[in-house]
């Protein structure tokens, strides 16, 4: 696979698909697993970090389910190709920095990735599309299984998965829901969702994990506490949490829908009018109004379009993937232009 | 100056933030720095205070704390401290005694309840048989049910001698260095 082949493929946790997917976008899967004694990647010499990068490399090209997978080693990518795979959500903002014996491993459907010597020697994710994080724990125990087959994993009976961080050691397991809460932000609950949330134990991150904002009204929920609970304790607790939210977006719709439904409507045909017709759209203004228009699809308001559609257009009006579609280097107003075309384009069409 | 996010009121807060040796600065006003502020609470994850809180834990024994070094990665506590990442997995033996207690902080246990690598689940199940018929033997000791103790420590032997040698990793964590 050439990474430019991914610009025509629309990922699999976009598809829309999947339960709940008019309020939950994706549900991923992250492992955290290091090689025993082998020292972690920030602690780790040139050569050290080139033997572990060595011994995954040879271990995933052992494994039947990892047949279908590219490997990326990151010294070979420019800096437009790693930001690209941050946009795709194939590998972290923290990845494309310093990018010595690292690497990143990819299958076609983007369903699996794989980090080498992230924090961790290995990340692995899996993604999948709506409310469906068991699924998405099926699939990365049996590729995990394998990897364990293949590697010897640090590892200890009392503690669990040795990490390089001690936030991450037990499962190593960090579940995380996206999740789309227009109504609960327009309503002005969602800073009593998120407390209650972050009281639970539970973090909310923006769309692009840690350290990110919430914009679009995009939240990611994951769990805190990966030490003490088995993995599908985990998960079904991250599943009651979710199921509670998803009522609340989906009362805090019906209230606005009952009581407020001409502004709503006016705010959803704004943003719907705005993105067919602007000549220069920022990112962020961008992230807002299909924010809306997302909500108008679940309301039935908009019916011109799928959700699947906004969804892609969500990453592909991101930098990195306009300047991949365009095929040169763009600046900021210039990405401004070319990014009102391609939405123009993609919501008139229809 | 205005603010950086709303662009309509005028900048009072300025914040420096650097990630990985790239230097970013904000200017924002006092509305925006304050929303700012609650989102940086939230994803002030626990990893960006662990050094702090590993302090909480032992504030006395401070220099030959300091000085714990890891035998296989040379890591020192200092260094964990400093950095907040362990630099191999036989760190967590070696920082055992400060370690466990963070973990305790963390994550409100010390036991792993979850999945083992395929290879360690054969040899750990064996020593979990082991372990429970040695609670078993200490019940009907204690109960004074002999009979009953003499048939668990037969059974404890018999297992002792088909006992597959337990991989090193695993035997550190028996045995404090």
């Amino acid at each position: 696979m050439n990474l430019n082949d991914l610009l025509n493929h629309r990922s699999e946790w976009l598809k829309g698909t999947g339960p709940h997917s008019d309020i939950v976008i994706s549900s991923r899967i992250r492992l955290a697993r290091n090689l025993a004694s082998a020292p972690f990647p920030h602690w780790s010499n040139k050569k050290q970090g080139r033997d572990v990068l060595d011994a995954i490399e040879q271990a995933v090209g052992k494994i039947n389910y990892l047949k279908g997978t590219t490997i990326f080693e990151l010294a070979d990518l420019d800096s437009l190709d790693k930001q690209f795979l941050v946009e795709r959500h194939l590998m972290s903002y923290g990845h494309a920095h310093k990018t010595n014996s690292k690497a990143v491993v990819i299958d076609n459907e983007e369903i699996v990735s794989l980090m080498v010597n992230e924090e961790d020697h290995i990340r692995l994710q899996v993604m999948q599309s709506g409310f469906n994080l068991f699924e998405a724990w099926n699939i990365i125990n049996r590729i995990d299984d394998c990897l364990a087959k293949e590697l010897s994993f640090a590892f200890s009976l009392d503690y669990g998965y040795l990490t390089a961080c001690p936030t991450n050691t037990g499962t190593g397991m960090r579940g995380s829901v996206m999740l789309h809460l227009p109504a609960l932000v327009i309503i002005g609950q969602i800073k009593q969702v998120l407390n209650a949330i972050s009281k639970l134990s539970f973090t909310t991150r923006g769309l692009y994990g840690e350290g990110t904002e919430a914009t679009g009204n995009f939240f990611q929920v994951s769990n805190q506490v990966s030490l003490g609970h088995s993995e599908t304790e985990i998960i079904e607790n991250i599943n009651g949490l979710i199921r509670q939210i998803i009522e609340q977006e989906n009362q805090a719709r019906e209230t606005l829908m009952s009581k407020n439904k001409s502004v709503v409507e006016d705010k959803i045909s704004r943003s719907f009018g705005i993105l067919k017709n602007a000549h220069i759209i920022s990112s962020q203004e961008t992230t807002e109004l299909l924010s809306m228009v997302r909500l108008g699809i679940s309301l039935g308001l908009i019916k011109e379009i799928d959700s699947s559609s906004v969804n892609e257009l969500f990453i592909i009006t991101q930098p990195a993937h306009l300047q991949k579609l365009e095929n040169k280097k763009l600046s900021s107003q210039e990405r401004d232009v070319k990014r009102a075309e391609i939405i123009r384009d993609k919501l008139n069409k229809q | 100056m205005l603010c950086d996010v709303c662009g309509k009121n005028p900048a009072t807060v300025h914040l420096t933030e650097i990630i990985d040796d790239q230097m970013t600065e904000l200017h924002l006003c006092e509305e925006c720095a304050k929303q700012k502020s609650m989102q940086m609470e939230q994803q002030f994850g626990l990893a960006d205070l662990l050094a702090g809180l590993a302090e909480f834990e032992k504030p006395i024994e401070e220099k030959e704390t300091l000085l714990l070094k890891c035998p296989n990665c040379k890591l020192t506590y200092k260094d964990f401290k400093k950095i907040g990442r362990l630099g191999c997995s036989e760190c967590y033996e070696a920082f055992r005694k400060y370690l466990s207690p963070l973990l305790k902080r963390i994550h409100g246990s010390t036991a792993h309840a979850g999945k083992m690598p395929v290879k360690i689940a054969k040899t750990a199940k064996k020593r979990l048989d082991l372990q429970e018929l040695r609670v078993k033997l200490q019940k009907a000791i204690e109960a004074e049910q002999f009979e009953e103790a003499a048939k668990i420590r037969d059974q404890i032997k018999a297992q002792e001698k088909t006992q597959v040698p337990p991989q090193p990793e695993e035997e550190k964590h028996d045995e404090p260095q």
